[in-house]
């Protein structure tokens, strides 16, 4: 199957994640981030897997979907659950087997970093993938970072080799395919041989493919000359990013978050999560 | 009034180690009157696009000048500001579709060009809607550009050009590379906006394109060959045939009937009113043989 990279992981949707500032979902995903770190007891996590639901639900994205998103992380989420099962050393043993040894802090820290790791994975992608496109949260780290520029910082040409390359990736993707549909009726086999073999069976596809795309290049830059391109200086934008209320709201909701999360560390007891 | 004006133009392009250098265009000499539509005629490597280029400012002639909107743009004292204001005036469609198309949504990238003039946003969102609207893709305003085909994205880079209120469009093979349906869409379009008022200048090799063109330029090996209206330029195939070029097919059936005695007009490019043409004349003949 093909994926569609201009589009990434959206999912359609009208959601009011959907519909949020992408510059407010990228303060509001690394605001988020700084919380779940922040949480070091029963209470705080609860708290983070609570909002990580009450975000689930308001982005309207099946869960089945979010599922499809931690497929690729579950072998180092088991890792690391294994790794602080049997090598955490605590003071309440509860399994001893000759060498294998299993305390009750062992348990605790892999349950909080499993929770970590998901809720981690699942909320900046809920907040910057499933419900925001790779062009609008390009154009949301341009306008945020565009003080940077003042210190010479090159946001824009930045932010337009980004899109330039979203909008090439598939004319690329669309090129290689026949490229190598060519060499396959004359006969290139991509699909047998050792690692070499087939290493060396794709050079006859990314030298044209390189070529093309070089070729591309310079009839790109000719025809965004052409059309007055003379960098960011003095440019305006048709689709001004505006942030409303709710981009406000949300921003102070996962700030609440953080504090409701360090008072709960520092007045609620129960299990810790540390390092023993 | 001229829109473009090119007085004796030369331009080589420089070589290096392994390629001398070339001679595209030799002592080169066009008028573009506003709101005319000209086309512009060669074979493969007669230097349509070298010119395209210069007419655009994308290169500038070694001898010569090219003169825009009355404004000497090879003159001394010529600023960098003098050459984004006249690019302004005159725009260009290329062969390939893909390659200049710059955004991911086709809005974007209509407005691409006048978000590099500082317009207003208002005033950019005005222009894009008009602009999709005339060329006909306005329910394609939030797709992505990769799945438009050849026909729609030339449409799309049109509307980039007639969105930034150009006077000029260079067309260089715009049609070349489409299907003869994208091909269709794409000269309707064309013609829309010359009767609007937009100047057009079109690179083609299909000689039926030039047909419709106020005055045709024939390019060879960088030199005008010939010019002058579409009748006068295809009254006279032999010497678009020496310089490896086609004539319409009407033309050539004309210019071989007439070979044969007989007595029919060789620029009707139409292939209805060429039949009538024919018809009539062969009606004339058997009268005339009959009495
Ligand atoms: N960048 C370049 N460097 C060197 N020589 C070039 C370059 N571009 C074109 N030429 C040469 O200049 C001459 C004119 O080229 P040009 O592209 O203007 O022709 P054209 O009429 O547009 O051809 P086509 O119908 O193939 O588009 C050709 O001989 C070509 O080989
Ligand atoms: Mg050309």
């Amino acid at each position: 199957m093909k994926m569609d990279i201009t589009f990434g992981q959206y999912v359609e949707g009208h959601s009011i994640l959907h519909r949020l500032d992408p510059r407010a979902k990228l303060i509001i995903a690394i605001l988020y981030v700084v919380a779940i770190f922040l949480a070091s007891n029963v209470y705080s996590f609860a708290l983070i897997v609570l909002s990580a639901v009450l975000i689930t639900v308001l982005s309207g994205i099946s869960p089945m979907i979010i599922g499809r998103g931690i497929k690729p992380v579950l072998i180092l989420i088991v890792f690391t659950a294994v790794i602080n099962i049997f090598f955490v050393r605590g003071e309440h043993l509860l399994v001893g087997f000759y060498f294998i040894r299993i305390y009750r802090e062992g348990l605790v820290n892999a349950a909080f970093i499993v929770i970590r790791i998901v809720v981690l994975i699942v909320c900046t992608s809920l907040f910057l993938t499933y419900t925001t496109t790779p062009i609008a949260l390009t154009d949301g780290l341009e306008q945020l970072l565009a003080p940077l520029a003042k210190i010479k910082i090159p946001v824009h040409e930045f932010s337009m080799m980004m899109t330039i390359a979203l909008r090439f990736i598939p004319t690329l993707i669309e090129e290689t395919e026949k490229i190598m549909n060519a060499q396959k009726a004359r006969g290139a086999d991509f699909s047998s041989g050792g690692l070499i073999k087939r290493a060396k069976a794709l050079i006859p596809v990314l030298v044209p493919l390189f070529i093309s795309a070089f070729r591309r290049a310079g009839d790109l830059a000719t025809a965004m000359e052409c059309r007055c391109y003379t960098g960011g200086k003095g440019r305006t934008r048709m689709n001004v990013l505006r942030a409303g209320v709710k981009d406000f709201v949300f921003v102070i909701g996962v700030i609440a978050l953080g504090a409701g999360v360090v008072l709960l560390n520092k007045f609620a007891g129960g299990f810790r999560f540390g390092l023993y | 009034m001229n829109e473009i004006e090119l007085k004796n133009v030369s331009f080589a392009y420089p070589g290096d180690e392994t390629n001398p250098p070339v001679r595209a265009l030799d002592n080169v000499s066009l008028e573009i009157e506003k709101g005319s539509f000209t086309a512009i005629l060669g074979h493969n490597g007669s230097g349509k696009s070298t010119l395209a280029r210069i007419m655009c400012m994308l290169d500038t002639p070694e001898y010569g000048s090219v003169i825009i909107d009355g404004r000497d743009m090879t003159a001394d004292g010529i600023t960098e500001k003098d050459v984004l204001d006249a690019r302004r005036k005159v725009g260009m469609v290329f062969q390939n579709p893909d390659n200049q198309i710059v955004a991911t949504i086709v809005e974007e990238d209509v407005a691409f060009g006048c978000e590099n003039l500082g317009i207003p946003s208002a005033e950019i969102r005005r222009r894009v809607d008009e602009a999709l609207e005339t060329v006909g893709m306005t329910k394609y305003a939030r797709h992505a550009p990769h799945k438009l085909s050849g026909g729609q994205k030339q449409r799309v880079a049109i509307a980039g050009v007639i969105a930034m209120r150009r006077e000029c469009i260079i067309f260089d093979e715009s049609t070349a590379m489409l299907d003869p349906m994208g091909r269709r869409e794409v000269l309707e379009t064309i013609d829309k906006l010359n009767e609007e008022g937009i100047t057009v200048v079109l690179i083609t090799h299909y000689m039926e394109e030039a047909t419709r063109a106020d005055r045709v330029y024939v390019l060879n090996d960088g030199r005008v060959l010939t010019s002058g209206t579409p009748s006068d330029v295809f009254s006279d195939p032999e010497t678009l045939w020496n310089a490896s070029l086609d004539v319409p097919q009407t033309t050539e059936l004309l210019y071989k009937l007439r070979q044969r005695g007989l007595d029919v007009p060789l620029d009707v490019f139409d292939p209805e009113k060429c039949a009538k043409v024919i018809r009539d004349a062969l009606k004339k003949k058997k009268t005339a043989d009959g009495a």
